[in-house]
């Protein structure tokens, strides 16, 4: 079981690393061979390396968040993985959901998912590895579910003029206090409830003698 | 930046979707299975930024993606608790062990 699992692993990333190189030299390529005389579709920028490191770094920790075989390694993938989704936000112009994804997801989600790991598993103990069976049918969706949606992503075509680049969070400040209101008081009630179910729920029963 | 449009976007969350579809159905480990239900959500949000940036151009995809991460960690807080909930009953955290709804 263990060979097959780090073969898996092993191919997945590198068949993830050859695909976003490849995507990368197929828009490097035209450029270089254009040579610098000619009008170039556009010179390959710094932001575009950096787009492209970013991205790669996302797709690489949710594959280490499925792939690896270690739970605390899986938590470590989630944080490259939410981080590289907060560096893609800033370059779509959301700096508030950035700044809220890196509070929310990586300050509490994560915190409470390393303390859920650490208070359920026996340091030391084999149980710390996470056993992960179902590959056939995991696999069989996965490639049913990624082929379709890259070629949504690739083949419509998408209206691709971007929008200012400017500070949103007054705007969303806004939005929040007026057209969405009834949504942001419903979330503080959501919110209300959880606090206390959660309370209720993990607490330890108090038998009464 | 001129390179860089939508789909390029679209493919980081197709990625980030699959993954966590992956995660989802493989592990047994519940706090992995949170995870990867936290992956997917994600996968979302991209989208709906990209979508907000690139074709409505203002800010509801960014407000609907605020109130995504928000349930996001509110369940992230309810999950967790039962799973310890289910790790003090069952002194195991994997879902297959996990048949009773009471002691």
């Amino acid at each position: 079981m263990r060979i097959p699992r780090k073969l898996l692993a092993w191919s997945f990333g590198s068949a993830t690393v050859v695909a976003l190189v490849a995507i990368g030299s197929a828009r490097l390529a035209p450029a270089l061979a254009a040579g610098p005389g000619r009008a170039l579709a556009g010179p390959v920028t710094l932001s575009e390396i950096l787009f492209w490191a970013i991205a790669l770094v996302t797709v690489a920790g949710a594959a280490a968040v499925a792939l690896s075989r270690n739970i605390v390694y899986t938590a470590l993938g989630l944080l490259m993985a939410l981080l590289g989704a907060a560096a893609l936000y800033i370059y779509l112009s959301a700096d508030f959901v950035a700044v809220a994804q890196v509070l929310i997801y990586i300050g509490g989600v994560l915190v409470l998912v390393l303390f859920a790991i650490m208070l359920t598993n026996r340091i030391g103990d084999v149980d710390i590895s996470n056993v992960s069976l179902g590959w056939v049918g995991g696999s069989l969706l996965m490639v049913a579910t990624l082929p379709a949606l890259l070629a949504v992503a690739t083949k419509v075509p998408w209206p691709s003029r971007p929008g200012p680049m400017e500070v949103t969070t007054a705007r969303i400040g806004h939005a929040l206090l007026q057209q969405w209101l009834l949504p942001f008081e419903l979330v503080s009630l959501i919110l209300l409830a959880t606090l206390i179910g959660a309370v209720v729920v993990a607490r330890k029963e108090l038998k009464a003698h | 930046m001129s390179n860089i449009g939508l789909p390029q976007f679209l493919i980081v969350g197709a990625f980030l979707f699959a993954f966590g579809i992956l995660t989802v159905l493989t592990r047994r480990n519940a706090v992995g299975i949170l995870m990867g239900v936290e992956l997917l959500l994600n996968g979302a949000n991209v989208n709906l930024v990209a979508f907000d940036h690139y074709v409505v151009r203002g800010i509801t995809g960014q407000v609907f993606s605020l109130f995504v991460i928000v349930l996001a960690a509110a369940e992230a807080a309810v999950g967790l608790a039962i799973v310890l909930s289910i790790f003090h009953t069952f002194k195991t955290i994997d879902v297959r062990a996990a048949d009773l709804m009471r002691e």
